[in-house]
């Protein structure tokens, strides 16, 4: 549902401040989203003044730092730190991106750092992402095929191959599903952006063989169709991927099956 | 309070299987408007300052009455199928839904029959 204002258990209040042993030579302060569901308060927001001088260059470098020599109950998802894995999706600087991957010296000013909006919140940083996984679930994200599997590899031509380029790349860090308006409103029905270039992503597939069966199950007024073309998807994408191009793509095959 | 799982949730009732034709309409009623919207600005500045009998006269005339129709035709459905969009984006109780697109409906059915007559009882004068 539309929800114009954050529910009285969801705002954000201020939270604790740390401005640092020795008087910093470069300062930057984070202020970052807090909640912890074990203590019955409402989330606020904590401000860390680091050191940009003793400090790694991105965002996440300073989130590890704050863990290790400040306050070591933030919690946040991070694994490979260099932009393969997804796991450190965040709204920073108003902005859905891979913590690892934005330069602190991009943002003016404090460094906001928010979970991934219009989700629900496990603790601090991390979504729950268990909708998202269902529905990429559901678009069965795996080959299928009649044909019985070769003795060997399913043969692909290297223009087939190029027709995947632009959508294997997505590593599903929901940076885009969480930017769209749309999800947020109908999230529950509409499967958004990731899902999507990920369903377009086997429908492109030459080896696959169930292209049929999968736009089918894509075509519904909630499904596919809440995509509006607002494109925050494609704007946000840490991997300068194209979501609502794939989107368009499979709406364009909808009317070409009915042609 | 449900211990449905989320794959139960997001599969749900599955695909209507719908949606295409309503999408493919609401672009082919866009890129139909665009021209037809055109001659209709162009033709009633055209119009300005002319008579109620010079402006019948022209109406009378089979091909301005038919584009007329058309016209009034795409801007009736074109704007259905927008506002049905942001009913069933913004509105979420079932019943305030459905009673909305039928008002909505209702209401383009109404304003395009009164406007196609109107044309036609013109053309038939």
């Amino acid at each position: 549902m539309v929800e114009l204002a954050l529910p009285a258990n969801s705002k954000i209040g201020e939270g604790k401040s740390w401005n640092g042993k020795a008087p910093a030579k470069r300062p930057k302060t984070f202020k970052v989203y807090r909640w912890n569901p074990d203590d019955g308060r409402n989330p606020q927001v904590d401000s860390y003044t680091l050191d940009l001088d003793d400090c790694g260059p991105m965002v996440l470098d300073a989130l590890i730092k704050i863990k290790n020599e400040v306050d070591p109950t933030l919690t946040f998802r991070r694994s490979c730190r260099e932009g393969v894995c997804g796991s450190c999706a965040m709204n920073i600087d108003g902005t859905n991106t891979l913590a690892c991957l934005k330069p602190i010296d991009e943002i003016d000013g404090d460094a906001k750092i928010y979970p991934l909006p219009h989700m629900p919140v496990v603790k601090d940083l991390v979504p729950d992402c268990s909708q998202l996984y269902a529905q990429y679930e559901l678009i069965e994200p795996w080959l299928k095929s009649r044909t019985p599997a070769p003795e060997r590899e399913r043969l692909q031509s290297p223009e087939e191959r190029a027709e995947l380029d632009g959508l294997w790349e997505c590593i599903l860090c929901f940076c885009c599903s969480t930017s769209c308006p749309s999800y947020w409103w109908n999230g529950d029905r509409y499967l958004g952006p990731a899902i999507l270039l990920q369903a377009y992503r086997w429908i492109a597939d030459s080896r696959d063989e169930y292209s049929g069966e999968r736009l089918d199950a894509l075509e519904d007024p909630f499904r596919l169709y809440r995509c509006h073309t607002i494109m925050n998807c494609t704007k946000t994408c840490p991997k300068g991927l194209n979501p609502a191009k794939a989107i368009g793509e499979i709406k364009k095959l909808m009317v070409e099956r009915k042609m | 309070m449900s211990f449905r799982t989320p794959l139960g949730r997001v599969r749900g009732l599955g695909s209507a299987k719908d949606g295409t034709g309503h999408w493919w309409m609401q672009r082919l009623t866009a890129l139909a408007l665009v021209p037809i919207t055109v001659w209709f600005v162009i033709s009633v500045i055209g119009m300005a300052g002319a008579s109620y009998a010079e402006f019948s006269a022209w109406l009378a005339n089979p091909l301005v009455a038919g584009l007329f129709l058309i016209l009034i035709a795409a801007t009736f459905y074109h704007a259905v199928l927008g506002l049905q969009v942001v009913v069933e984006d913004y509105l979420h109780k079932e019943g305030v839904k459905i009673a909305t697109l039928l008002v909505i409906k209702a209401a383009a059915v109404l304003l395009g029959l009164t406007a196609a007559l109107s044309v036609l009882r013109l053309l038939f004068a």
